[in-house]
């Protein structure tokens, strides 16, 4: 689609991820985060009080930009991202990445994104805003 | 009542010593193996993801040096607050330029802020860092600041 096609209002082609103790492995291997919640089951429930793995906010806040950047591709550069950790999310739970347009500048080319992580119950853990620019703006 | 000592607001403006990275094409495609990146010049490492700096600048210690919870030690950057429960606020991004196997990156943490709110359960107070990512020859590639909310 064309950056004169877009509208506000337009979703995003939504993802789900359901990362399981392997992926998670290798997440926080690729990163160097030796924190335990995130992969030793006895101390997190046991000790921190958590009810199982916790999964990454960082790990989140990524799959905001995965939603953002598999849908520009090489139409737009990301220009901002800004996203928070609201609420824990845990090994074993789908995560359901959304989003949609709420801005347009036809001037400068930059597309406004509102764009959530939410739990299977439809509760938003990760809210987010992404600002992109399209390289091109002709009709 | 204030809980911002004038010791405490002092600490506002300090910052950490530079951390300096360089960016591998295979530690781009481990990231992106990780994440589960569709874009192919993620998976084969022509360019990183934007979250990959995340880990760009984890430090690498040797075991005896992390906590009993796998954290390395605070930096000190954010000062002791006197509030118990810290929480993640939120993180801000500005994006100037992609990132590719062969940058070499540096990165500068300062604590910009630190204020206190009335919540609705009791005092908050608010930590602002604020990390500039730029190349080895000083041109911008990100800006970030990152809230901590202690209450």
């Amino acid at each position: 689609m064309k950056f004169r096609e877009l509208a506000i209002g337009d979703a995003l082609p939504e993802r789900h991820f359901r990362p399981d103790e392997v992926q998670l492995f290798m997440y926080n291997a690729a990163i160097w985060n030796p924190h335990r919640i995130h992969y030793d089951y006895p101390y997190t429930t046991g000790v921190e009080g958590h009810p199982g793995i916790v999964i990454d906010g960082p790990l989140q806040g990524d799959y905001l930009t995965q939603l953002v950047l598999d849908w520009a591709d090489e139409r737009a550069d990301l220009v901002s991202f800004s996203y928070s950790n609201r609420k824990a999310s845990y090994l074993g739970e789908t995560l359901y990445v959304r989003g949609h347009i709420v801005a347009i500048d036809t001037v400068s080319g930059e597309v406004e994104l509102e764009v959530a992580v939410l739990d299977e119950a439809g509760e938003i853990l990760t809210p987010g805003v992404a600002r992109v620019r399209f390289r091109d703006t002709a009709p | 009542m204030t809980l911002l000592t004038p010791e405490l607001k002092a600490a506002v403006g300090r910052q950490l010593p530079p951390l300096r990275a360089e960016v591998t094409r295979r530690e781009i495609r481990k990231y992106s193996a990780a994440t589960g990146q569709r874009l192919q010049r993620f998976i084969d490492g022509d360019e990183a993801p934007p979250m990959f700096l995340f880990g760009l600048f984890m430090p690498v210690l040797p075991r005896d040096q992390l906590k009993a919870d796998g954290l390395p030690p605070d930096t000190g950057l954010v000062p002791e607050l006197p509030l118990p429960r810290v929480m993640a606020g939120g993180t801000e991004q500005n994006w100037y330029r992609g990132i590719f196997p062969g940058d070499v990156l540096v990165s500068r943490q300062i604590l910009v802020d630190l204020f206190e709110k009335q919540g609705s359960q009791g005092p908050l107070i608010f930590a602002v860092v604020e990390n500039r990512i730029e190349t080895e020859q000083g041109d911008p590639v990100m800006t970030e600041r990152v809230t901590r909310i202690a209450r």
